[in-house]
C-alpha cells in the first residue's frame, strides 16, 4: 500500500499541466518506478498524483523529413531499445536503456523520467549529452525548448522543469548524429539491476581513412553532480589518430580534469579517477571498432 | 569476565566412529528405487504455479497491520517517547513502546533447548527495546487498520534519546572505555573467548625455535597476515514475517515464514512467560531462510501484541531495508594469522587470533565463531600444533548469527588465503601443498570425524578438471592488462550439530483407504527440496513407490512430529533417519496385518515391493498395500488404520569435505573479475537426489560469489548506521553475473546416516569466493586478504603493487 492523497489520469497533456498547477501538492507519475519509491521512503508521502501514463501521444519515436528524432518522454526503456529509428541511427543510447535495472523496470519506467530526475546517475543521459538533445517542456505558460547539455540541469537531482511543466520529449537534430557511431559503457559492480558508478557517452566520426578522427563528442554520468560534457577534450580529439595508444591515454587524462567526481561510500575519488579514464578509452575504442564494423555485440555493456 | 573454556585436544585414539549400530536400518543400493534418482520437486507445480501458499497468503483479510518504530540511533537508550500525535491518526489500533513491554528477556537462537545451564544460549533480548544496541532497534510498535496509517503514525512518533559511542568493530568495543552493551551477559564487551589447540603446550614461539634449530631459518617460510571478511546479508526473497492470533481453543496461534517451528514455540513461549502448549506455530511453504530464519525474529512481538488485542490476528513483515540491517547477518570476522612452514611445504605451527563481530545481541552466541576456529584449527596437520583464539564481540552492528556455512566460509577464506600465501612467498605448489597438509581421514575433533574420506578424490578430481598443472605454467609469465590465474580451495564440514546439542527428528506415516501414506516430518522445506528427499528416503524404506508417499509440507505444531528444525545441514542426515526408521517400521505394520489377512505365520517370508506385498522366496504378488489398507480400515472385528510415529535420536557426526578450482581473467585497470571455469567437488556421500544435489551447489556458488565479490553491509564508522541496507546498493549478485559450473560428486557410503548420505545443503556456499582469490593472487601477484574483493579494492590493490 502507497501513502496517496489522490491519483488523477490525465487525458491529455493540457488536462496535466491543469491538474499539476490546481494542486501545489501535485506531482507527476508515469511509470511510477522512481516516485514510488519515493512515496514508499516517506519523502513524498502523501502526495498528488497526476498521471500521464494514459497519454498516447506521449509515446513513440518519430522522425521527420529533415532527419530530427523526436523521442516522447513516455516511451519506455524497452520501447527505445527496439525501436527501429532508434536502433538505426543512435543504438548507443537504444543500449544504455538496455542498461537500467531490471526487465520490470524497463518495461515501466521512462526516458522522461530518466532525464527529468535530474539525476547524473541515470542511463540515458549521458547519450541525451552527447546527442546534443533538446527537453520540449510544457506548462501553464507555453512550451519552452531546452538544451539538456547547456540549460537543464541545476544541480544535483534538480533541472530547470517546473512542477507543473510536463516533458513533451527530447530532440535529437540530424547534424548531431549523422555520419556518427556512438557507444554507451556502463560501469556497475553488477551486470544488471544496478546504479551507474560511472557511465561515458561517446560519439566519433572518422575521416575517409578509417583513424583520423573528423568528430568527437564525449559525455559521463556520475563523473560530476549532474551529466556532463568535456567539451576540451572533444575539441582535442578532433584530428588525432585513434588507433593511437597515446592518444587514447592523453585522451583519458584530458577526459578526467574535465570531471569533478567526489568520494562517498559508494566509490572513492580515486577509484572514480580510474575508471573514467578507462571509460574514456574504452568508449572510444568501442566506437571505433562501430566505424570500422568490427564490433561484436554484446549480451550486456554493463561492465 | 570472559568465558574461559579449557584447551581442547585431539585424541590419539583410533576412530571408532559408529555409536549407534545402523544395520538394522541398512538398505542396499541395489534395493533402492527412488533414492539416488533425481525425482521432481514435489512442490515443483505448486511452486511454479504460484498456488504454494506462503505465510502472507494466508493472513487473514482483517488482520491487523503492525510495522516497527526503529531506532535512529545505535548505541544509547530511549528515554521520553510521545505517541500522542500519532495516536490520533486515523485508523490506528494501538501503539506499544518499549516502556510497555515486560520486563524479560530471552534468548533468540534456533537451537535446542540445553539442559546444561552452562551451554544455554544468552538471553539478551526484549520484545521491544529501551537500550538501544543497534541501529534500527525495535523500539515501538504500531498497530493499525492498515499499512498506510502505521507509516503515519510511525512518522509522528517524537523519541528522545540518551546516546552513547557507537561501536562499529570489536576492537573498538572490547577498549576499555567502551560501554558495555549487556553487563548481564558478561563485563566486557567480548562475551566469550576460547582457544582451541592442537597440543595442550602449544607456544607459537616456542615452535619457532624449535623449527629453527632444526630446519634452520632459511628453510622456513613465515607468514604474518591479517584477513578480513564482511557483513553479509541473506537476502532470501520472502521477507520476515508472521501473524498471530487467539484461536476458539485460547492457543496463541503463530503463523510464521521459519526454519524452526518447534524451537520457535518454545521461545515464544519463553518471551511471553507462558506454557508451551499454550502456543501453537504453523509453519507454510517459505521463500528462502538460508539461517536468518533460524532465530526467532517477530514472533514473539506479534504473539505478545494479539494478547494486548483480545485475540485480534496482527501481521507484521519487515520491510527489506530492516532485513538486510535489523535481523541477523553473517558475522564479519577478521583473524590474524602466523604461520609456519618449511620451505619444501611441510606445514608446522600456525597462531591464529580470529575476532567475531557479533552484533548488538548474541543470536546464536559464541557458537559461530567457535565453529569457525574449530575449522581453522583442524582443515590442517601442523606438525608442531596450532592455536586457535577466538573472541565473539558485542559490537552496535546488526546481530550476526545462523548464515549458510555457519562461520566456515570465514574460517576458509582465513585459512585458504593463508596457505596460498604460504605457497606464493615459499614458491610451492598449493595444490601439492594441501595434498601434504590436509585433514585425513584420522581426524578426530570434539568426537566427530570421517566415516568415509573423499577430500583427497576432489582434489585430485578438481585439479584434473581444470587442467591444473597446465595452466599454472601457461599462467606462469603474464604481462598487460589482462591477466589469468587459477586457484582452489578446500573444506573440511560437519553434517550435523551432535555432540555439541542434541540430535533429534520424528516422521509419522499413515496408511490411506488407496495405498498411499501421509508423511508428517518436524523437519521443515525451506526451499532446498527436503520434502522431496524425505519421501523418496521414506519410500525405499517401505517400499512404496515415491508417487505413493504424500508429505504434509506445513509443519504445525498441534499435529507434526517434534524436529528441531532446517539448520547445519543436518536434516537429511538426522530427519533422514527418522523417515527411514518411521519407512521400515511402517512396512512392518503393514505386513503384520497382511500376515493375518493372508493367514500366515510370521511376516518373516513377506516383503513390500513397489506397493505389493510379495512371497520375499518366489517374488511372487501376494496382496497390493492398498487391498491391506481398505481392509485395515472397514474389516469389522479387526479394524485398526495403520500408521506409526518415531522419533529418532542420532547420536554420530559426520565430516563432508570437498575442493573447489577456478579458473579466472582479470581486468586489472577495470578492477573485474570474470570467472572463466569453476569446478566444485564435493564428498557428501551417497546422493539421495543427484538433481536436487546439483542446484543445492550451484546456489552455493552464487552465494560465495557474492561473499567474494561484493556483498557487504557498510556501516558509517562514526554512527554505525547502515549505509546500503536496500537491494540496489548492497550488491547481491544476480542472474546476469551468475556463472555456469562443473560439478562433480565423490559418492562413498557413509555408513553413520541412513542411506550414506553427508552434509551439502550448506558447503557449497563456502569455497569459490577464497578459491577465486587465490587465483588472482596466481594472476597478478597481488594478494587481497579482505572479501569481498571489489572493484574499487581490486584497483587499489594493483594501484599499490604498480600494475596500473
Amino acid at each position: 500500500m502507497y501513502d496517496i492523497k489522490s491519483f488523477y489520469e490525465a487525458k491529455n497533456v493540457e488536462d496535466a499541466v491543469e491538474a499539476l498547477q490546481k494542486d501545489e501538492n501535485a506531482i507527476i507519475i508515469s511509470g511510477g518506478t522512481d516516485v514510488l519509491v519515493k512515496v514508499r521512503e516517506g519523502k513524498d508521502a502523501g502526495k498528488s498524483l497526476v498521471s500521464i501514463h494514459e497519454i498516447e501521444d506521449l509515446k513513440g519515436v518519430e522522425i521527420d523529413n529533415d532527419g530530427t528524432i523526436f523521442i516522447k518522454s513516455a516511451t519506455v526503456f524497452y520501447d527505445i531499445t527496439n525501436n527501429d529509428i532508434i536502433k538505426k541511427h543512435i543504438d548507443f543510447l537504444g543500449d544504455a536503456c538496455d542498461e537500467v535495472g531490471g526487465p520490470q523496470i524497463r518495461n515501466m519506467g521512462t526516458i522522461g523520467g530518466n532525464i527529468c530526475n535530474g539525476a547524473t546517475s541515470a542511463d540515458s543521459a549521458s547519450s541525451m549529452q552527447v546527442l546534443n538533445a533538446k527537453a520540449i517542456l510544457k506548462g501553464p505558460n507555453g512550451t519552452r525548448e531546452v538544451n539538456v547539455v547547456k540549460d537543464f540541469y541545476i544541480g544535483p537531482g534538480r533541472t530547470v522543469k517546473d512542477r507543473s511543466e510536463v516533458c513533451l520529449g527530447f530532440k535529437i537534430e540530424k547534424k548531431e548524429y549523422e555520419g556518427f557511431k556512438g557507444s554507451y559503457l556502463k560501469y556497475g559492480k553488477r551486470k544488471s539491476m544496478e546504479i551507474a558508478t560511472l557511465g561515458c557517452a561517446v560519439m566519433l566520426k572518422l575521416e575517409d581513412d578509417n583513424k583520423t578522427i573528423s568528430d568527437f563528442k564525449i559525455a559521463y554520468a556520475v563523473a560530476a553532480p549532474t551529466p556532463i560534457r568535456c567539451p576540451q577534450t572533444e575539441q582535442f580529439a578532433k584530428g588525432q589518430d585513434v588507433t593511437n595508444e597515446i592518444f587514447l591515454k592523453e585522451l583519458a587524462n584530458k577526459a578526467f580534469s574535465e570531471c569533478n567526481p567526489r568520494s562517498s561510500w559508494r566509490a572513492s575519488k580515486e577509484f572514480r579517477e580510474q575508471i573514467i579514464k578507462e571509460l574514456a578509452k574504452r568508449a572510444t575504442t568501442k566506437a571505433y571498432e562501430k566505424c570500422v564494423g568490427k564490433y561484436k555485440k554484446e549480451v550486456s555493456v554493463t561492465c | 569476565m570472559i568465558k574461559k573454556k579449557s584447551p581442547k585436544t585431539a585424541k590419539k585414539a583410533t576412530f571408532k566412529p559408529v555409536k549407534k549400530k545402523v544395520s538394522d536400518l541398512f538398505i542396499p543400493i541395489k534395493d533402492r528405487t527412488t533414492v539416488g534418482k533425481p525425482e521432481i520437486r514435489v512442490d515443483a507445480r505448486a511452486k511454479v504455479t504460484g498456488d504454494a501458499k506462503y505465510t502472507n497468503d494466508l493472513c487473514p483479510r482483517d488482520a491487523y497491520c503492525a510495522k516497527v518504530l526503529f531506532s535512529t540511533i545505535a548505541n544509547g537508550e530511549v528515554i521520553k517517547m510521545d505517541i500522542e500525535e500519532a495516536l490520533k491518526v486515523e485508523d490506528v489500533v494501538a501503539i506499544y513502546t518499549c516502556f510497555d513491554v515486560p520486563d524479560h528477556e530471552w534468548p533468540s537462537a534456533g537451537h535446542p533447548f540445553s539442559l546444561d545451564p552452562s551451554h544455554k544460549d544468552p538471553s539478551d533480548r526484549k520484545i521491544l527495546n529501551k537500550r538501544v544496541r543497534i541501529y534500527g532497534d525495535d523500539i515501538a510498535v504500531v498497530v493499525a487498520k492498515n499499512e498506510v496509517a502505521c507509516d503515519r503514525a510511525l512518522r509522528l512518533i517524537k523519541v528522545e534519546y540518551n546516546e552513547f559511542t557507537a561501536l562499529t568493530n570489536p576492537h573498538q568495543a572490547m577498549e576499555k572505555d567502551a560501554t558495555v552493551l549487556h553487563p548481564n551477559i558478561a563485563k566486557t564487551n567480548a562475551f566469550a573467548h576460547t582457544t582451541f589447540k592442537k597440543k595442550p603446550d602449544f607456544d607459537y614461539e616456542k615452535e619457532k625455535q624449535i623449527a629453527i634449530k632444526k630446519y634452520s631459518e632459511e628453510n622456513l617460510v613465515e607468514v604474518v597476515k591479517q584477513y578480513k571478511t564482511p557483513h553479509i546479508s541473506h537476502c532470501h526473497i520472502e521477507l520476515a514475517n508472521s501473524y498471530a492470533y487467539i484461536a476458539a481453543d485460547g492457543k496463541i496461534t503463530v503463523v510464521s515464514s521459519t526454519q524452526i517451528p518447534h524451537i520457535c514455540r518454545r521461545i515464544v513461549a519463553d518471551a511471553l512467560q507462558i506454557g508451551v502448549g499454550k502456543v501453537r506455530i504453523i509453519k507454510p511453504y517459505l521463500g528462502g531462510g538460508f539461517g536468518n530464519k533460524q532465530d526467532v525474529l517477530y514472533e514473539p512481538l506479534v504473539a505478545w501484541l494479539t494478547t494486548k488485542l483480545n485475540g485480534h490476528c496482527v501481521y507484521l513483515e519487515l520491510p527489506r531495508e530492516n532485513n538486510i540491517s535489523g535481523t541477523r547477518t553473517r558475522h564479519a570476522m577478521e583473524g590474524n594469522f602466523k604461520s609456519l612452514a618449511t620451505k619444501d611445504g611441510t606445514l608446522l605451527a600456525r597462531d591464529v587470533q580470529i575476532f567475531s563481530d557479533n552484533g548488538g545481541y548474541a543470536g546464536h552466541g559464541h557458537s559461530i565463531a567457535a565453529k569457525c576456529s574449530g575449522i581453522v584449527n583442524n582443515l590442517y596437520r601442523d606438525r608442531q600444533g596450532s592455536q586457535v583464539d577466538t573472541y565473539s564481540v558485542y559490537t552496535n552492528t546488526a546481530t550476526a548469527a545462523a548464515m549458510r556455512a555457519y562461520g566456515i566460509p570465514q574460517a576458509c577464506w582465513f585459512a585458504e588465503s593463508n596457505v596460498d600465501d604460504i605457497c606464493h612467498k615459499a614458491n610451492l605448489d598449493p595444490l601439492k601443498f594441501r595434498y601434504d597438509n590436509c585433514a585425513d581421514d584420522t581426524l578426530l575433533s570434539g568426537g566427530v570425524g570421517f566415516y568415509t574420506y573423499g577430500l583427497k578424490e576432489c582434489m585430485k578430481t578438481g585439479a584434473k578438471a581444470i587442467g591444473w598443472g597446465k595452466k599454472r605454467k601457461e599462467y606462469a609469465n603474464q604481462s598487460g592488462n589482462i591477466r589469468h590465474g587459477i586457484g582452489m580451495g578446500i573444506f573440511i564440514y560437519q553434517t550435523a550439530v551432535w555432540p555439541i546439542s542434541m540430535e533429534q527428528d520424528g516422521a509419522m506415516l499413515i496408511l490411506n483407504q488407496d495405498g498411499s501414506a501421509n508423511l508428517l516430518l518436524g523437519a521443515t522445506e525451506i526451499g532446498q527440496g527436503g520434502d522431496t528427499v524425505f519421501t523418496q528416503m521414506a519410500a525405499d524404506a517401505c517400499g512404496f513407490t515415491f508417487d505413493q508417499i504424500h508429505i504434509v509440507s506445513t509443519q504445525d505444531t498441534d499435529y507434526s512430529p517434534f524436529g528441531t528444525g532446517a539448520y547445519g545441514s543436518r536434516q537429511t542426515y538426522v530427519a533422514g533417519r527418522a523417515a527411514k526408521r518411521a519407512g521400515i517400521e511402517f512396512k512392518r505394520v503393514i505386513l503384520e496385518y497382511a500376515c493375518k489377512l493372508l493367514k500366515r505365520k510370521s511376516i518373516s517370508g513377506l516383503d513390500i515391493v513397489k506397493n505389493k506385498i510379495i512371497d520375499k522366496k518366489t517374488k511372487k504378488k501376494l496382496m497390493s498395500v492398498a487391498d491391506v489398507a481398505i481392509q485395515s480400515y472397514y474389516n469389522k472385528g479387526d479394524a485398526g488404520a495403520l500408521a506409526v510415529r518415531v522419533q529418532e535420536e542420532t547420536e554420530s557426526n559426520s565430516y563432508a569435505s570437498g575442493a573447489v578450482f577456478v579458473d579466472v581473467t582479470v581486468d586489472m585497470a577495470f578492477g573485474k573479475i570474470k570467472v572463466d571455469k569453476l569446478v566444485a567437488c564435493h564428498d557428501s556421500g551417497i546422493l539421495i537426489n543427484p538433481a536436487l544435489a546439483k542446484a543445492q551447489v550451484q546456489g552455493g556458488i552464487s552465494m560465495s560469489l557474492g561473499f567474494g565479490l561484493s556483498e557487504e553491509i557498510l556501516y558509517d564508522e562514526k554512527t554505525a548506521k547502515p549505509l546500503n541496507n536496500n537491494l540496489l546498493d548492497y550488491k547481491i549478485p544476480t542472474a546476469m553475473d551468475s556463472i555456469d559450473s562443473e560439478i562433480h560428486f565423490i559418492q562413498l557410503e557413509d555408513p553413520s546416516a541412513p542411506y550414506g548420505n553427508k552434509a551439502l545443503g550448506e558447503p557449497p556456499a563456502i569455497l569459490p569466493s577464497v578459491a577465486i582469490r587465490n587465483a588472482i593472487l596466481n594472476a597478478t601477484g597481488v594478494a587481497f586478504d579482505q572479501a569481498p574483493m571489489t572493484p574499487q579494492r581490486l584497483v587499489e590493490g594493483f594501484k599499490a603493487s604498480g600494475l596500473i
